[in-house]
Order: C-alpha cells, then sequence, then structure tokens
C-alpha cells in the first residue's frame, strides 16, 4: 500500500477514511487533523491556559505532544494513584509521564493521591464498600475532583483529556444499552464549565484507538503498555471488543455511530429537563460546601462523603 | 521455518507467503484491534510474511 501524499510505503491506513500515509505523512496529518476538531468543536482557542490529564499511557502522552506541536500552551497533571499490585504499574506510568516531561522540557504537576488523602486508590475503594471489589468507581470519583480542583486552583481555562474515538464509541454503547439519557446528553466533546467546574475537552475523540497507537509508535513515544490491573476483563474493554469485529466487517461503523450520536444531540434528540431559567447550573446541583464542587446529593459531594468515611476509619484505628 | 506472530504473552505460527490479514485472521486476532511491527517497522495487512519473519503485535485497546 502507497502513501496518499509522496507514493512511499505507507505505515499506517485508515480503511474509515480509505487513506494510507507513510509515516512522515501521518505524523503531519494527525495534528492537523486535531486542529481542525478543537476549531469545528470549539474546544479552545490559542492564548488559553490548558490542563491536560496524563496517565503515562499512549493516548494523553500523544494529545500532549500533539498540543505542544501545535504551538498551545499547556501543562501536564499526573495523577498517583497508588495501583501495584505487583507490576508497579503506577509507579511506571508516574515514571513515563515524568521522562516524557523532563525530555520535552514541559510543566508537569503531580498529585500524589495517598499523600494527600491518606490513603491509595485501593485501601479508598476498600473504605468506600463501593464497586463490588474493584476501585474503578472511586478512582475515576477522586480522579475528576482532583482535576476539577487543580484545573481551577492553578487557573486553567481548560481541562483536556485522551479519550480517543474507541473510548467514546464504548461508553456511548453502555449509555445505549441502558437508555441512560442523562449521560447521553452530557456525552460530548466538550463540556462547558459550570460553577465550580473547569471546562472540558477531548480533542482525540474522532480518532481511533488503533490510531493513536500508531501515533506513539511512530513518534517514538515511550507509554506504558500494560494494563490497569483492574481494567482487565472490564466492560468498556469487552465494548471495545465488540465494537472492533463490527467495524472489522463493516469499516467507518464506529466512526459512524459516534458521528452520528453527536449529530442526533445536537439537533436535539435528547432534552434537558432541569435547567434553571438563567442558564446557570441545573437546579439539582448546588456547589458542595466543603470543596465547592457543583454536586446532586444534598449536603457534601460524593468525594468529600468519601473522606469523612476514610477520616472516621482512620481515627476508629 | 515459518513466520512468528506474537501478541503480549501468546505466540502463533503461521506458514509463510500469507498476507499479515490472512495469518491475523487465521489465529483469529481482530485486525482492528492490534498494530503489526516487523523488525520494529509497522506492517500494513497487504504485506507478504516471509519465511523466519518475527511479527510483534502491539495490542491497541485499553481499559478505562
Ligand atoms: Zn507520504
Ligand atoms: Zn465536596
Amino acid at each position: 500500500m502507497k502513501c496518499r501524499k509522496c507514493g512511499a510505503k505507507a505505515s499506517v491506513n485508515m480503511h474509515q477514511h480509505k487513506l494510507a500515509l507513510c509515516k512522515e505523512h501521518y505524523l503531519e496529518w494527525v495534528p492537523e487533523q486535531t486542529e481542525r476538531f478543537i476549531k469545528k468543536y470549539q474546544m479552545f482557542k490559542r492564548g488559553d491556559r490548558i490542563l491536560v490529564a496524563v496517565s503515562g499511557g499512549k493516548d494523553s502522552l500523544s494529545l500532549w505532544d500533539i498540543l505542544v506541536r501545535l504551538g498551545y500552551q499547556v501543562d501536564g497533571l499526573y495523577i498517583g494513584l497508588g495501583i501495584d499490585e505487583g507490576i508497579g504499574y503506577s509507579s511506571e506510568s508516574h515514571r513515563l509521564a515524568e521522562k516524557f516531561a523532563n525530555e520535552n522540557n514541559l510543566n508537569l504537576h503531580i498529585v500524589d493521591i495517598e499523600k494527600e488523602y491518606s490513603q491509595p486508590i485501593p485501601v479508598l475503594a476498600e473504605i468506600s464498600h463501593r464497586g463490588h471489589g474493584k476501585p474503578c468507581a472511586v478512582c475515576g470519583l477522586t480522579k475528576r475532583h482532583v482535576m476539577n480542583r487543580i484545573a481551577r486552583d492553578l487557573g486553567y481555562d481548560v481541562l483536556a483529556t485522551g479519550h480517543n474515538l474507541d473510548d467514546e464509541a464504548a461508553v456511548l454503547f453502555g449509555n445505549t444499552l441502558s437508555w441512560s439519557g442523562e449521560y447521553l446528553l452530557r456525552q460530548g466533546p466538550v463540556l462547558p464549565s459550570t460553577d465550580g467546574l473547569a471546562r472540558k475537552v477531548k480533542p482525540l475523540c474522532r480518532f481511533y484507538e488503533r490510531e493513536m497507537t500508531a501515533y506513539a509508535l511512530l513518534r517514538g513515544i515511550e507509554y506504558i503498555y500494560e494494563e490497569c490491573p483492574f481494567a482487565e476483563g472490564s466492560t468498556s474493554i469487552y465494548y471495545k471488543e465488540l465494537l472492533n469485529k463490527l467495524e472489522t466487517d463493516r469499516p467507518g461503523s464506529k466512526l459512524t455511530f459516534y458521528l452520528r450520536f453527536l449529530e442526533a444531540r445536537q439537533s436535539g434528540l435528547f432534552v434537558e429537563h432541569n435547567v434553571a431559567a438563567d442558564g446557570d447550573l441545573p437546579t439539582y446541583l448546588h456547589p458542595c460546601p466543603n470543596c465547592g464542587q457543583p454536586t446532586s446529593a444534598p449536603g457534601l459531594c460524593s468525594f468529600c462523603r468519601l473522606m469523612e468515611k476514610v477520616k472516621a476509619e482512620s481515627n476508629a484505628l | 521455518m515459518a513466520v512468528k506472530l506474537i501478541l503480549r504473552d501468546k505466540e502463533y505460527e503461521v506458514k509463510s507467503g500469507m498476507t499479515l490479514l490472512s495469518s491475523l485472521e487465521k489465529c483469529n486476532v481482530n485486525p482492528e484491534s492490534v498494530i503489526a511491527t516487523r523488525n520494529g517497522e509497522m506492517i500494513l495487512e497487504d504485506e507478504i510474511l516471509k519465511d523466519g519473519d518475527v511479527i510483534k503485535l502491539v495490542a491497541v485497546i485499553s481499559g478505562g
């Protein structure tokens, strides 16, 4: 197969775009496309201060690399989860995030969960009794809280995450199977800022996971290849595999599934029920009295309630 | 001699002379879920695999 731009041997073939490219032209094409999506979905402007959440994985490190290559002003945030499970998962991802930052002279903020909240994620999950023995729910809750806190406290305009199209299609598939209207309404490339919450964007949401892997490999970005030990056997991986079977038989179905959803959402297929008249926070949300982040629960938000539980447990010991 | 394909801790062997795509199908590996490399270079589905080739498959799916 030959590169469409120069006729040299192609390194990447994208069936859904009927496009094959050589290494050089692929590494040009990815940032060009990213810039196009940033503009199309009005994610941010030049001069905005961007915080990218980096996990040490291929998507977030590639996102950081692409945004820097495009000339944006972007710092990183690494959250140390304290997941070891015999393979040193967190310490290795930390090392790779730091290595990337150092090699490219970039500014990386580091938040270590155990240092700041007294316990690593697996212990916080145990104390919370949430998630049926898997820490993923508590991990997600904690990461969201920390990202929002750092973005707000350090005055960033926007928080960028490395979600790719396969991530988004898997979430969409799950929300469609359960017809979770509330979640469908909120899923998209941009989540506008509300009081106390930073604006969130997903500049890679139209790239297949395969394309992001190709980008990281061709750019020589060293990323954590090992899966988070707790993600093994997860529903999202199962959905991704299902969607890839569909994609192999019908190239482009993943992309169409996501893009048609965005169009449907744009045209008002899903409707908000609880918006305040002044366009402020939906009426059922209020700021948490402790941390200020919006919550639907009466009183403290779920994260602050978790922290209360942790405090109670350690006082009881 | 044949062609060896390696994916994480799994190893597969196929006859030489087939394309990468047919080789992946033989091993029941979804081509959409991996990237194939030979001697550190990425190769595409139409590549004919030769005797003695060692193909490293990089899994692309991650959880989260
Ligand atoms: Zn080219
Ligand atoms: Zn709170």
